[in-house]
């Protein structure tokens, strides 16, 4: 089944704020196996110039991972999950995020095409912070496999 | 600590690594990540829709990746770009070695804007894993 291109432009808010903490940071830091104590140690953030604990870079995937969910739960959208692998991925900050921060994720279609029989699903992630400022854009495409 | 834009030159190279992923490994980043897709840790699951195995998750490679160029740079706050393009899956075997991944990369570009553009390469039993892996880092 080919992926519903009059999907391109729909718009998926995150239904709540996420809301960045020490604790979730920490989780994923150690996921990646990654000892840098800008992510763990308040102090050394703060000596760095951060307000608190910042994330690593690929951090933000956790919100355009939760944005895809919500799009390819769409029946319309016709995406078999099943058969889906990750093409690419992008980050574009305007800042690190860092723990305390109370982020407002908006997901949109930015994209559907075939290629060899696979389809292809484009999502953009936009996340903003509680005073309006732009911290990151995640772009995340799929490949729904033929 | 962290590295200053007179300190690189287009053409230096970023310290090459290489990192052990195991089933272990992709169970936690489903976990932290919140990507439970079953072809990351059910090798059932993932032979039935046609993989060679369990593959990982390409976000755990460009986080290894993004390490390499953290790690480098001194300030992980540094990133404001990064893209990279799974080119081929990280197959990773139910036994205690699970697979590699070799990160490497090389300054391709120094800007006026104090940023820098770095090329990161990956490779994992024998493939290029992530093409089209590219960073600008804002340096000191």
């Amino acid at each position: 089944m080919a992926i519903n291109a009059e999907y391109v432009g729909r718009e998926y808010p995150a239904p709540e704020p996420y809301e960045v903490t020490r604790g979730k940071i920490r989780e994923f830091a150690e996921a990646i196996n990654d000892p840098n104590p800008v992510y763990v140690d308040p102090g050394a953030a703060k000596a760095a110039g951060y307000p608190d604990v910042i994330a690593p870079p690929t951090f933000p995937v956790i919100l355009g991972m939760a944005g895809s969910a919500q799009a390819v739960a769409d029946p319309d959208l016709g995406v078999d999950f099943s058969r889906v692998v990750h093409g690419d991925q992008s980050f574009h900050y305007t800042r690190p995020l860092h723990a305390g921060d109370v982020l407002t994720a908006v997901t949109r279609i930015a994209d559907v095409r075939t290629l060899g029989g696979n389809g292809m699903l484009t999502l953009e992630t936009v996340a903003t912070a509680a005073d309006g400022e732009h911290v990151v854009t995640a772009g995340m495409m799929l490949v729904v496999r033929a | 600590m962290s590295l200053r834009h007179a300190d690189v030159e287009v053409g230096t190279e970023l310290p090459e690594r290489t990192f052990r992923v195991r089933r272990l490994d992709l169970v936690r980043y489903a976990g932290a990540s919140g990507d439970f897709n079953p072809i990351h840790w059910n090798e059932r699951f993932a032979k039935s829709v046609g993989l060679p195995d369990v593959i990982a998750h390409g976000m755990f490679t460009m986080a290894e990746a993004g390490r390499v160029l953290t790690d480098w740079t001194g300030d992980p706050g540094c990133v404001v770009d990064y893209s990279v393009r799974f080119s081929a899956p990280v197959v990773v075997p139910d036994d205690d070695e699970g697979a590699e991944i070799t990160v490497g990369g090389k300054v391709r570009a120094k800007n006026d804007d104090g940023t820098v553009n770095v090329l990161l390469t990956a490779r994992s039993g024998g493939a290029k894993v992530l093409a089209k892996s590219t960073a600008v880092v804002r340096l000191a």
